[in-house]
């Protein structure tokens, strides 16, 4: 099969964001990049496919600044094959990045046969690449995948919706897969496999080299600001058993009388 | 004036709460609010909220959902209908459905708005970026119609919403080749209110220690009408299923009342909460970062702490 994994780069989960002086984005000085959690689990279910499918490869596909490779070495020391990086801003839009996906998907000259993603990069929180790139691909698609099983060249996955539901889809390949965090456990690279990752193939194009133009871009951003903070609340020592039970009835009182939400 | 739609979704016969916050939004122009199957049952509360008509959209296998089938009806319509702006709410089935809906038309999306106003023919939206440790005003550029979605309970509802026509009109269009199919619906292990659009939430950190000790939580929700939601910490701990985790590799959610029980507040957690209306922490740390975030801070023993808060608020409510 031929399996393919879209990654993003994205700033660590503990990062402190701060908007750029102009507001045009966010600061990136000393930002520490990582692989897009949710694509993790992505690169890992491809890779759990590629073992139970002979004869298979893993290509991982990125689609941002070339400053560093990090999430495309991360993939191929966990085992993918290969890897395309397309040059490009860090905060392209979903529709161009899901264009940029498509060129160096096709450009590669292997047809899909799946196509895993993360359910959403959470830089820009869209949730749009996958259905949008299944739709410029004409391939179904299913989201926020929780499980996976495979059985000839048809999928069973199960997607989770309002409330911890799950819907169970029976899907045709090729398809997009997004993948949610509980999918599986992301295998961590090895050493051995850090090494090779060195000498794996990694193809480098631009945005015209695989068919995006000014026009596929249909956002646009403005005026990034920190969100206004909340004047102070009031805090309240319960620590002493004798007063809790009294500031316990004082704050219910607040949350019913000043705060009105009960 | 600018020709607007808004997608809808119904709980029972009524239509979701964040289709009639947006539709509050949307006052003085004329708003179609299409729906997929059946959706007349809510045509008087839409009304009443502004809908000029209600649209039921039919097709073949549309008794479940499906991207490729929904987006098949959904697309076609919202071109021939010439829309300028189309919203919706940012449920699950609309952040599954939409992209698809807007790539079909090669046309643009912004996700998960939480303002917006609607001038003359210009659309003012700003958005959450990165868990909302960032907000960024945004605009969809190039052909029509945009596409916008709007984060529930973000908005809130119109104090006095003006009626419109309420036209009921059915619509039947071409599902097309569905691929991907639901075979079964599997009940979560809860039936409350999901944490995206929950009013009230009882969160847990990794202080609650065991996953039978979400109970106490479990008790104080029943009795507000809130749902449950945990910490990563929490849910890395093997505490809470991950559909409860609130936070930026979780869910960000906007209550108008967040209790947090024993979490401290990360970063990541509280770029996920910090938008919530009033907030309440118990925590033993008095300089955890969370009650730097809380309107009501109680510093203390969640053990002992939720327990009388529950009683207190049982009486209170009774």
């Amino acid at each position: 099969m031929n399996i393919f994994v879209c990654v993003k780069q994205v700033p660590d989960t503990e990062t402190k964001i701060k908007p750029s002086g102009d507001g045009s984005y966010i600061d990136t000085t000393g930002i520490k990049w990582i692989m897009n959690p949710y694509d993790e689990f992505a690169v890992e279910q491809a890779l759990l496919v590629k073992a139970a499918n002979t004869g298979s490869t893993v290509t991982v596909v990125r689609v941002g600044a070339v400053k560093d490779t990090e999430a495309l070495r991360t993939a191929m020391a966990m085992g993918a094959d290969e890897a395309i990086l397309v040059e490009a801003p860090d905060h392209l839009d979903s529709f161009a990045t899901a264009k940029a996906l498509k060129g160096a998907i096709e450009k590669s000259g292997k047809t899909p046969d799946l196509i895993l993603t993360g359910k959403q990069a959470i830089d820009d929180d869209c949730l749009q690449v996958p259905q949008l790139l299944a739709q410029m691909l004409e391939l179904p698609s299913v989201s926020v995948i929780v499980g996976f099983e495979q059985n000839g060249d048809k999928l069973t996955v199960k997607r989770e919706i309002e409330g911890g539901a799950t819907e169970v889809y029976e899907v045709a390949t090729p398809c997009v897969i997004a993948c949610n965090k509980g999918l599986n456990t992301p295998r961590y690279a090895s050493l051995p496999g850090i090494m090779k990752a060195k000498k794996k193939p990694l193809a480098q194009h631009s945005l015209s080299d695989v068919g995006v133009a000014d026009a596929d871009t249909k956002l646009a951003y403005s005026n990034f600001r920190l969100p206004p903070e909340k004047p102070p609340g009031k805090k309240f020592d319960a620590m002493d058993d004798g007063a809790a039970a009294g500031i316990v009835a004082d704050v219910v009182k607040l949350l019913r009388e000043e705060a009105k939400v009960i | 004036m600018a020709k607007v739609a808004v997608f809808t979704e119904l709980t029972g016969t009524d239509p979701k709460g964040v289709t009639l916050e947006i539709l509050g939004k949307l006052s003085g122009h004329t708003v179609d609010v299409v729906g997929i199957g059946d959706i007349s049952g809510a045509a008087n509360k839409l009304k009443e909220f502004g809908a000029a008509s209600v649209v039921s959209l039919n097709g073949a296998n549309v008794d479940k959902y499906s991207p490729e089938g929904f987006a098949n009806l959904l697309g076609p319509f919202l071109k021939d209908g010439g829309y300028d702006f189309v919203f919706a709410g940012a449920t699950s089935l609309v952040k599954d459905l939409f992209p698809r809906v807007a790539g079909s038309l090669n046309v643009g999306m912004a996700s998960e708005l939480t303002e917006l106003s609607v001038e003359g023919d210009s659309v003012k939206a700003t958005r959450p970026l990165f868990a909302g440790k960032v907000l960024a005003d945004v605009a969809v550029q190039g052909d029509k119609p945009h596409f916008y979605t709007v984060r529930p309970n973000a908005l809130g509802l119109p104090e006095s919403p003006n009626a419109g026509a309420g036209e009921v009109k059915t619509v039947d269009g071409d599902s097309g080749n569905i691929r991907a199919v639901i075979q079964e619906i599997i009940k979560g292990a809860s039936e409350k209110m999901d944490l995206t659009e929950a009013n009230i939430i009882v969160s847990g950190g990794r202080a609650l220690k065991s996953e039978e000790n979400f109970k106490i939580l479990e008790d104080m929700a029943e009795v507000i009408g809130a749902t449950v939601g945990a910490s990563r910490a929490a849910v890395d701990s093997g505490y809470a299923p991950h559909s409860m985790q609130v936070g930026q590799t979780g869910k960000t959610v906007a209550p108008s009342l967040y209790i947090a029980c024993g979490i401290s507040g990360s970063i990541q957690h509280l770029a996920g909460m910090r938008t919530s209306k009033v907030i309440v922490a118990i925590n033993t740390d008095p300089d955890a970062p969370i009650f730097q975030k809380a309107d009501y801070g109680i510093v203390g023993d969640l053990f002992k702490i939720v327990p009388i808060m529950t009683e207190e608020l049982k009486k209170v409510l009774a």
